[in-house]
């Protein structure tokens, strides 16, 4: 299953891209939270922000939220808007 | 319009009366946000904006909601630039006009303390040999 990340600020510079396709096996990744460990894992620096939050289509996901595929998923590291 | 809602290149300071301004409103009370020079004492050269439009969008548009049913408003602004702005150029602009004073002022403290607290939009600041994403860190 796949979805399409969107990164953000500082996200964007720890991953390298502003957007990508993430491919993903069922098996070990189902939630959002599963997503955020699968990422961690991937790109340690995002550990160590102070948070990071993900939006799903345009809305922040709370981490038993289950993934569908071709979902917006955007990686959201702390707002700093005004 | 009841709402303005908007992410823009450039804020326009201006038309934030005309959009405010309303036969049943005593009162109108508008915050600025700038870019200040100094940043813990050291010389800010700009700070660089930028936004999940779509998102960013729909949750300032929430925040207008939840204003306007809470303070019973007849009109709200929320504007904020994106892209690279310099020293005492505008970077956001909220507002509210209400029957009496004393609600738009707390609408106002409401609109721009939650869009700092949700709004997916981030700030760079640019120095004059480094940059930093604000708050990214502990």
């Amino acid at each position: 299953m796949g979805v399409e990340m969107l990164f953000f600020g500082i996200a964007k510079d720890i991953v390298g891209v502003s957007q990508m396709e993430f491919s993903f096996n069922m098996e070990n990744v189902g939630s959002v939270g599963d997503l955020k460990v699968q990422l961690m894992e991937q790109y340690p620096a995002l550990s160590k922000l102070s948070s990071f939050a993900l939006a799903v289509n345009g809305e922040y996901a709370q981490d038993d939220l289950i993934l569908k595929s071709n979902d917006e998923v955007a990686v959201i590291p702390p707002v700093s808007g005004g | 319009m009841k709402k303005t809602v908007e992410i823009v290149d450039d804020l326009d300071t201006k038309t934030v009366y005309d959009e405010l301004s309303d036969r049943s409103s005593g009162g109108i009370c508008v915050f600025f946000g700038a870019v200040r020079e100094f940043t813990d004492n050291e010389e800010v050269t700009a700070l660089e904006f930028e936004a999940y439009k779509s998102m960013a969008l729909k949750e300032m548009d929430k925040i207008a909601d939840m204003a306007i049913a809470k303070w019973n408003l007849n009109k709200v602004v929320i504007k904020h630039a994106v892209g690279k702005k310099k020293v005492e150029e505008p970077v956001v602009i909220v507002g509210a006009s209400s029957a009496h004073r004393s609600a738009c002022f707390e609408a106002c403290r409401f609109l721009i303390d939650t869009l700092k607290e949700t709004v997916p939009i981030w700030k760079k600041e640019i120095f004059k040999n480094k940059s930093v994403w604000v708050s990214a860190h502990p």
